[in-house]
């Protein structure tokens, strides 16, 4: 793995605290999340555990700014974005410059080749087309992927499709990833080499990583886990397994 | 910023392409049915044209001699020679008719009938020379199929084709065939032999015309029966200086006849008897526009709905709904341009081999193309709801 060329300016992760949400009204009232309270500092990556139906998508959502909560308080880096009513008036400029998201599969854009995939979010932002993929092959030097920086998605190997969705996450320099299932379709050996990706990312982009599993191979390398049931959430310490 | 659509059209460009070219054909189709129509409305006009007349004196209270029958007699164009404003009058015929090529084929013809060098006769010839003889020579357009020297049959009489024109057809785009006037009253209004000879046969036998004390009456019926002095009008060209509407209401005064100018020989043929064909051709126009419409929306709407998780990741990560609608309007009006441009070029292609002249006019293409791309940005809308519904929930399940 190259040096990884990312700004190291963010700062103070993400803090939910009681936060709550319900689904329909009355009779037809679904609590989905009771009462979540989470930290992740800058640098930390975080497992977020739970079986199905526990509220593990609706966080996510949540947190994403996909979805409102009902109440509650969420506070991004310095900011505090949701207090019992969202904070920031443009959600969809949140989810551009604040938050990163991975997916279990990459799903990169297949009509893009990997540069533009990754230059993609710099662009939506405001960043010029040369700077967005200066920024891009940046990112995929970092990533050891710059080989395949004008191939089509297609034309990649899982991993490396994997590498650039992280990459693509990382482009606009968010405080907070969520990553839904990374490692998912991957074999032990790739599912690791994913984490240690998201480590050594978490450590030198400064950035909160929650990660969003139930991938036995993965679990152990968490050092602080929650563990969500029944729409609540207890903090467990991980084992913090070594990934080198 | 990167052109998301030119990027989806792009990588999947064979499929694209090939969309295109189902509905360039289809937009083809249509710009040929409007070229028909124009060719019709050129083929009325170039009858006028190639006739030479500023007036058409026809039989009274009838629209002929091209929408509906007219017969007048052959002797009126002596009476209006010396009308005052009339330079050149001349008798003219006119007989649809299928006509035996030397090879056996049959073509459908308009024969005219025309008096060499007067008004009605071809006014230029791309091969041979005009009518100069009173019979059996025939001057042909070429879309007759005929060539110099052919011999072609009317009715008894076999004609030598002596001359060939072009672009001189009937209202119906039927190819002409210019005759001798003479000959061609008689393939119009004389009987066959056997008709003739019944047709007296019951005259004799009519005692009002064969009275012991009246002779020659008899004869005298039976050749106004046999007579073939008629023709369907007479075309007047005008002095310098003298106005068609003055001279054609003091024919109409004077000779009870029926005359038309230009401009109301044009309302006949161009309103009136191509009316319902450019009402039909309309109904087509508006059916394959809407069959044009609910392909594309169909097709646009699919290739959205195969890249339903593309469009939540782009939303997911920030990307305006107004971009990602404009990806998917581009796209439609990109297949638009494809579209047209087929359609234009095998229009262009397939239009000189249709029977019936087809006239593709730049005025049509340009509405052909506004339209078009009209359509596309109406039809790209339901695919455009369907993307703005898109949940960005969905890109993470």
């Amino acid at each position: 793995m190259n040096s990884m060329n990312t700004d190291n300016t963010n700062t103070g992760g993400i803090r939910i605290e009681g936060l709550r949400k319900v689904y329909g009204k009355d009779d037809s009232a679904v609590v989905a999340l009771k009462n979540v309270n989470l930290v992740v500092a800058p640098g930390e990556v975080v497992g977020l555990v739970g079986p199905s139906g526990s509220g593990k998508s609706t966080l996510l959502k949540c947190l994403g700014a996909i979805i409102e909560p009902t109440s509650g308080r969420m506070t991004l880096g310095e900011d505090v974005i949701y207090d019992n009513g969202w904070q920031v008036p443009d959600l969809r400029a949140l989810r551009r410059d604040r938050i990163g998201f991975i997916f279990q599969a990459p799903y990169l854009i297949p009509f893009l080749d990997v540069t533009d995939n990754v230059a993609l979010l710099p662009m939506l932002a405001g960043v010029g087309n040369a700077a967005a993929r200066s920024r891009a092959l940046e990112l995929l030097t970092a990533l050891d992927v710059q080989h395949r920086a004008k191939a089509e998605p297609s034309q990649l190997s899982g991993g490396e499709q994997q590498r650039a969705s992280i990459a693509r996450a990382l482009a606009n320099r968010p405080p907070v990833i969520l990553a839904d299932e990374p490692t998912a379709p991957l074999d032990s050996e790739r599912a690791l080499g994913v984490m240690r990706i998201l480590n050594q990312m978490a450590v030198r982009a400064n950035t909160a990583i929650i990660v969003v599993t139930h991938d036995e191979k993965i679990i152990p390398t968490f050092k602080r886990i929650y563990h969500i049931r029944d729409g609540q959430t207890v903090e467990e310490a991980g084992e913090g397994r070594s990934l080198d | 910023m990167i052109s998301l659509a030119g990027r989806d059209i792009l990588h999947g460009w064979g499929k694209f392409a090939l969309t295109g070219l189902g509905l360039g054909l289809l937009i083809g189709v249509t710009l040929t049915m409007a070229g028909v129509y124009r060719g019709m409305v050129d083929d009325a006009q170039a009858l006028l044209t190639n006739s030479q007349a500023d007036l058409w004196v026809v039989q009274k209270d009838t629209q002929g001699p091209y929408a509906e029958a007219s017969s007048i007699k052959d002797d009126v164009v002596r009476s209006v020679r010396g009308m005052p404003g009339v330079a050149t009058a001349a008798n003219v015929t006119y007989l649809t008719m299928q006509v035996q090529r030397a090879d056996g084929v049959e073509a459908r013809t308009m024969v005219v009938g025309v008096e060499p060098g007067q008004p009605g006769a071809p006014g230029y010839l791309v091969a041979g020379r005009q009518l100069t003889r009173n019979h059996y020579e025939a001057v042909a357009d070429i879309k007759t199929g005929l060539k110099l020297g052919d011999a072609v049959r009317l009715r008894r009489h076999s004609y030598t084709v002596v001359g060939l024109t072009q672009r001189m057809v009937s209202s119906g785009g039927d190819p002409m065939l210019f005759v001798p006037l003479k000959d061609a009253q008689e393939a119009q209004f004389l009987k066959d032999n056997d008709t003739i000879v019944n047709d007296r046969t019951r005259t004799a036998a009519n005692p009002a015309f064969n009275r012991p004390g009246v002779p020659g009456l008899l004869d005298a019926v039976q050749n106004l029966q046999t007579s073939s002095h008629n023709v369907n009008a007479v075309l007047v060209q005008l002095q310098p200086g003298w106005r068609a509407d003055e001279v054609a209401d003091s024919l109409k005064r004077w000779k009870h006849v029926q005359v038309y100018t230009r401009a109301g020989m044009e309302e006949i043929l161009v309103a009136k008897l191509i009316a319902t064909s450019a009402k039909q051709i309309g109904m087509f126009l508006a059916i394959l526009a809407v069959v044009s419409a609910a392909i594309v929306a169909f097709i646009i709407y699919t290739m959205t709905l195969g890249k339903i998780r593309e469009i939540a990741v782009l939303k997911l990560i920030g990307t305006r709904n107004m971009t990602i609608a404009s990806m998917i309007l581009q796209q439609a009006l990109g297949l638009g341009l494809i579209g047209f441009m087929v359609g234009k070029i095998v229009a262009t292609l397939w239009a000189p081999i249709f029977p019936k002249y087809v006239l593709l006019t730049t005025s049509d293409a340009i509405t052909g193309l506004v339209a078009t791309m009209l359509i596309c940005a109406l039809a790209s809308t339901l695919a455009i709801r369907a993307a703005l519904k898109v949940d960005p929930a969905e890109a993470i399940g």
